[in-house]
């Protein structure tokens, strides 16, 4: 996995409450085997309109505005575990989505592929937006190290929180299988104790 | 000694090690998989080389990818059939059992695992599917995960999780007559919003759900996801038992009283203490419809839409085409879906032939019937319930997901409103422009009859 230390780039707007992964991947593009080629069906039915032209309304077809940084609104990711969900988003260039508030599912996604979900007071997702849509080319700064997202040259600024471990992992690009795999003798030494779990009477 | 509850005891029960300042290590005792996100995580094994660990403790069945017509003729779609070969090949190569299409044990996987007793109280049960919170009724932690997890527990049985916290919903009183348990976790997400559970497992208790069938509970566990939970769960008592009992997969003889000891055990302490808690009265419940996007835009059947929205939900109205202030009730409704792992069991195709029986079809309306399992469709055969659904006029298909999720040819059309037992009303999540209204089995049995969304309740004696 790829390492995850500062990010400072431009961002892209999408003022729209619980986005859900329906829409960040339609559900006809799940036939795929492999990881490759989600990036282009990422928001697929509002970027696109039925006919196959694009929608000019739909805010990632605005040229104004460009960057890795997608801020969204409130709820963002919830609905399905597909993880497709996290890896278009990856595969369009995102990496890191910032919203007041993040799925589960889709926040433990993002974050075992390297997007990193950023949640911020849903009062610093207003000033974010506000930011952006005054200046679409103003640059936000995301300092995992320090957990602090900044609209630079401001000194508008905000902590954010991250599970340590995940935050250990992003900034060495290690993955939980890797972790896992280290652990089997404790897990076989678990599953042996165990057995006797299934006959609470043995360990009374 | 510290009060516990219900999920208390059964995570810590599977914890292997607690890294400090980190996540759990959580064994998992059951990992169910499908066609559509097992295949990147098999790969990703692969290419690292490394072996699955244990094999046994996985089941997979086809369902999301799956025609619901001619199942024994091979898949039309190209995409989808290299889908399921995949699945298959991997399932061979990893000496993992598979129920694919035709097997008699196939069917959507939240419905065929408890149903072949795979689902036992006090489990850990993971899915690349947000639905496992369906397996909670049984008493058991069961969650979706995506596919990096999905890769992790099949290399090592485990998952690397953060304990979420803990939310208990209560529900007391009795239920009004045409409330069903669909009814009652609609009305319970409206009231909380889709994102109330966000970091929590929810416990649903009170009498309410302890009167209720283990079909029942499976619907409302089922949707716990939809108010934001990673699960549900209900205390298992003696109708959990009574279901396990005698399954195919389910402990037998003296290994199944030993068990029971166990089970019995399992339930919140007198005391233990909740994140949150809510109370809602069964009696306030009547039977519910939605009218927008998501699942917590609901709203009683006999109900108009509210006025009050904002931002979001008007989108979500134009999107519907409703009104503010509108009633949905004489809405004509061309589209009906009865199934998927929310209501697509036995019970809840008696509830709708009951209603259906001795009546017809409305003329303008397709109906989409999909029974769970291979195993619910022999049942409907051995209770005469096809006859009945034939003589109203109406065709029953084969199982999986179907119009759930429109992954297969089963699509709502563009601008068409579909009364639907399934659990997300997402924009196009039934197909391109489709327009969901969620709702009991019941409703959508009235709805193909009347042709249009009807107060059914009066009616029913
Ligand atoms: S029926 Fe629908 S919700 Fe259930 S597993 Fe299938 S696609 Fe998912």
């Amino acid at each position: 996995m790829e390492k995850f230390i500062t990010l400072i780039d431009t961002a892209v707007p999408l003022d729209s409450e619980n986005v859900d992964t329906d829409q960040i991947i339609p559900a006809r593009f799940l036939k795929a085997t492999d990881k490759a080629g989600f990036g282009e069906n990422l928001f697929r039915d509002w970027r696109f309109k039925k006919d196959g032209s694009k929608n000019e309304d739909f805010i990632l077809n605005d040229p104004k505005y460009k960057g890795s940084i997608l801020v969204a609104g409130n709820n963002f990711g919830c609905g399905s575990s597909r993880e497709h969900a996290a890896w278009a988003i990856k595969a369009y260039g995102f990496k890191a989505v910032v919203s007041s508030y993040f799925a589960d599912i889709f926040k433990g996604n993002a974050l075992n592929n390297g997007v990193l979900p950023v949640q911020v007071s849903p009062e610093f997702l207003e000033k974010l937006f506000t930011a952006i849509n005054l200046n679409p080319a103003q640059e936000i700064q995301i300092d995992l190290e320090k957990q602090q997202i900044e609209i630079k040259g401001t000194d508008l600024k905000e902590n954010f929180d991250i599970d340590p471990y995940k935050k250990t992992c992003l900034i060495n690009g290690y993955d939980d299988i890797d972790f896992l795999v280290s652990k089997l003798d404790s897990i076989k030494k678990f599953e042996e104790k165990n057995v006797s779990k299934k006959h609470p009477e043995a360990q009374m | 000694m510290k009060k516990k509850t219900l999920f208390d005891k059964i995570w810590d029960a599977h914890v292997v090690e607690s890294i400090p300042n980190g996540p759990d290590i959580l064994y998992i005792d059951k990992h169910l998989i499908h066609e559509v996100t097992s295949p990147q995580a098999f790969n990703e094994l692969k290419e690292r080389e490394i072996p699955v660990f244990r094999p046994e403790q996985i089941v997979a069945t086809a369902d999301h990818n799956t025609p619901t017509e001619n199942q024994h003729l091979p898949v039309k779609d190209l995409l989808s059939r290299k889908q399921l070969k995949e699945l298959s090949q991997n399932c061979e190569e990893n000496n993992i059992t598979l129920y694919g299409l035709g097997h008699p044990y196939n069917g959507i996987v939240h419905v065929m695992a408890p149903e072949l007793g795979i689902t036992q109280p006090g489990m850990t049960i993971v899915c690349g599917d947000s639905h496992t919170s369906t397996h909670g009724a049984f008493g058991t932690i069961a969650f979706g995960i995506g596919t990096s997890q999905v890769s992790q527990v099949f290399a090592s049985q485990c998952l690397l999780v953060e304990k979420p916290k803990k939310l208990r919903v209560n529900v007391n009183g009795k239920l009004k007559k045409g409330v069903l348990p669909k009814d009652v976790i609609l009305y319970i997400i409206s009231k909380l919003g889709t994102n109330s559970g966000t970091g929590y497992f929810c416990e649903y208790a009170g009498n309410v759900f302890e009167e209720m069938s283990m079909e029942g509970r499976m619907t409302v566990c089922n949707m716990s996801i939809e108010m934001g939970a990673r699960g549900g769960l209900i205390a298992p008592d003696e109708t959990t038992f009574e279901y396990v009992k005698g399954r195919e997969f389910a402990p037998k003889g003296l290994e199944f009283e030993n068990q029971l000891e166990y089970w019995k055990t399992l339930k919140s302490d007198e005391g233990a203490e909740f994140d949150k808690e809510y109370t809602f009265e069964a009696e306030d419940i009547e039977p519910m419809i939605t009218y927008g996007t998501n699942p917590g835009m609901g709203i009683k059947l006999t109900g108009s839409i509210p006025t009050e929205g904002n931002k979001s939900d008007a989108k979500a109205l134009a999107y519907m085409d409703f009104k503010p202030g509108e009633t949905l009730l004489e809405k004509p409704i061309n589209y009906i879906f009865i199934g998927s792992c929310t209501n697509s069991r036995i019970e809840d195709f008696r509830v709708a032939a009951s209603y259906i029986k001795g009546k017809q079809k409305a003329e303008n309306v397709n109906a989409l019937i999909v029974p769970g399992s291979r195993q619910v469709a022999a049942q409907i055969k051995e209770e005469g319930l096809d006859k009945v659904f034939e003589e109203a006029g109406f065709k029953l298909r084969q199982p999986g997901c179907s119009a759930c999720l429109a992954m297969n040819d089963d699509k709502i059309p563009e601008g068409e409103y579909c009364v639907s037992t399934s659990n997300r009303n997402f924009e196009g999540r039934q197909g391109q422009g489709s327009r969901t209204i969620l709702a009991s089995p019941l409703t959508a049995a009235a709805t193909a009859v009347a042709g249009k969304i009807t107060d059914f309740t009066k009616s029913l004696n």
